[in-house]
Parts: C-alpha cells; sequence; structure tokens
C-alpha cells in the first residue's frame, strides 16, 4: 500500500459541507438526503413529492456551475475508465443495485450510519467491500491502470 | 419554502460539497477502492466530515424538534427498514462492483453531468435504466 493524492483538508470539508445539507433538509423538510431514492422517484414520476425532489436534483445538477464562479482548488475530474461496455454495466449495476439495496453512498453510508442503522452499516460495509474487491480484480487483470 | 426553497438550496449545497470533496472525480473515488495498490484515503475524510454533521443532527437535534421547522404537516420522515435482507445484500454489492467499475455513485454523477462528458452520459443513462429495470422487475 502507498498513500497518494491524498487530500484531507479538501475532503474534510466537501464532507462537512455534505453534511449540512444533509441537516437543512432533515430539519428543515423532515426528509433522508438519500439520492438514489430522491433520483428514483423522480425519474419513476411518483406523484408523492415530485416537485421536493425535482427541485433538489436540479439543486445537485447547477451546484458545479454556481461553485465555478468562486476560487477553490479544483481536484480535477478523470475518467480512468473510458471502455463503453464497462461504463454501461457499470451504470446498470449501480442502478440497479441501489434499488434492490434501498440505498447508496448518501442514504445508507451518510444517513444511514447517522442514525446508527446496523442495516445501513452492513450494506455500507457490503458495498465497499465489494468495490475493493472489484479494483482489485479490474486492476490485476489490466482493465484499470491506477 | 418546503417544496421548492428548501430542497433546492440542500441539493445545492450538497452538490458543493461533492464537488469540494473530490467525489466527482472518478479517479479519486477508485483511488479510494484501491486499497491494495496506491490508495488515496481521502473519502474516509468526506465520509467522517459528513457523518459529524448528520449523526447529531439525526440523533440530538432532531430528537429535540416536535416537526421539521417548515414541515409541520408531513413531520420527520419515518418507516424506514431494520432488518439485514439478501436484496440488502444482494442490492449492495451489485452497487460496490458498479461504483468500482467507473468510480460513480448516483450523486456525483448527477453533479458531474454539467462536465458534459459523453462517458459521464452513458453512465448516467445506463444508471437510470438500471433503476427502472428494478421496478419493472
Amino acid at each position: 500500500m502507498n498513500i497518494v493524492n491524498f487530500t484531507p483538508v479538501e475532503s474534510l470539508l466537501g464532507g462537512l459541507i455534505i453534511g449540512l445539507a444533509v441537516a437543512i433538509l432533515y430539519l428543515l423538510r423532515g426528509n433522508y438526503t438519500g439520492i438514489s431514492g430522491i433520483y428514483y422517484n423522480v425519474i419513476a414520476v411518483n406523484k408523492n413529492g415530485f416537485v421536493w425532489r425535482l427541485t433538489f436534483i436540479i439543486g445537485l445538477v447547477i451546484a458545479p456551475v454556481l461553485l465555478s464562479f468562486f476560487p477553490y482548488k479544483d481536484l480535477g475530474f478523470n475518467m480512468p475508465t473510458t471502455n463503453p461496455i464497462i461504463v454501461i454495466v457499470g451504470g446498470l449495476l449501480v442502478g440497479y443495485g441501489t434499488q434492490l439495496g434501498s440505498g447508496c453512498t448518501s442514504g445508507h453510508g451518510v444517513c444511514g450510519i447517522g442514525r446508527l442503522s446496523v442495516r445501513s452499516i452492513v450494506g455500507t460495509c457490503v458495498f465497499v467491500g465489494a468495490g475493493v474487491l472489484t479494483v482489485l480484480i479490474t486492476r490485476s487483470l489490466g482493465w484499470v491502470v491506477l | 419554502m418546503r417544496n421548492i426553497i428548501v430542497p433546492l438550496i440542500s441539493g445545492i449545497v450538497f452538490g458543493i460539497g461533492l464537488v469540494i470533496a473530490g467525489m466527482t472525480n472518478p479517479a479519486k473515488v477508485m483511488g479510494f477502492l484501491n486499497i491494495f495498490g496506491n490508495w488515496d484515503p481521502s473519502l474516509m475524510f468526506v465520509m467522517g466530515g459528513a457523518i459529524a454533521v448528520s449523526l447529531p443532527t439525526f440523533l440530538f437535534i432532531g430528537k429535540k424538534m416536535q416537526a421539521p421547522l417548515f414541515n409541520k404537516e408531513e413531520g420527520f420522515a419515518q418507516q424506514l427498514k431494520k432488518d439485514i435482507d439478501s436484496p440488502l445484500i444482494i442490492g449492495s454489492a451489485m452497487f460496490g462492483i458498479g461504483w468500482a467499475l467507473v468510480g460513480f455513485c448516483p450523486g456525483p454523477a448527477i453533479a458531474a453531468l454539467t462536465q458534459v462528458d459523453g462517458n459521464v452520459f452513458m453512465f448516467f443513462i445506463a444508471m437510470s435504466i438500471g433503476m427502472l429495470i428494478k421496478k419493472i422487475i
């Protein structure tokens, strides 16, 4: 193991800001900031709570544009995997998996662990563990260089 | 307030947090999952920072409030599953594999749309289809 590209200050600050967004939605409106669930209910056109969910997603999309007007340390954008088959299979797995497992990094990882939910702690350990194993395999196969 | 202003501000703040944290950069996320190689531990600090705020929000501040400030009608969200069942394990494992293949989870994939990148768009469409397949099956 070699430690590389470590950005503890920016990442901790970003994490605190994400936590602030979670607190705003929960304390002012009463909802959990599980993004896979919010986004799914928008594209499935669930009429119950459609407007607030759509507004949240619009905020998420325009945020990087608003941020670009301010000076901040850009941590870059680089997709190590651009093979279209891997990108599509990855997208399908993320979409289907988050619905079957009822949560993603925000729903289980930030909100669920924040509530000390055992179900979310288990879910988070499973997706991080599966991710670590997957990178080990794809790197060994030469599909990705990290 | 509760249908436009609050969710819009929360979405914007969330997206800003994702970008500053480096989560919208797939290379950084894959670097975190590369524990057995060149490891970038930054994502632990993202989750740690977010939980440092979300935990007291749910367990202390929320518990002291009768109802959310601008939503007395619906109150705090309830009805969350508690059981550890096979859909949780299988779904989370599938999500973890997809996350590691490309380096995107749902939030950053949506926030990265403004990169106007063909691969981001392709991932976003596939993710959306994957979610809707789950609804049909």
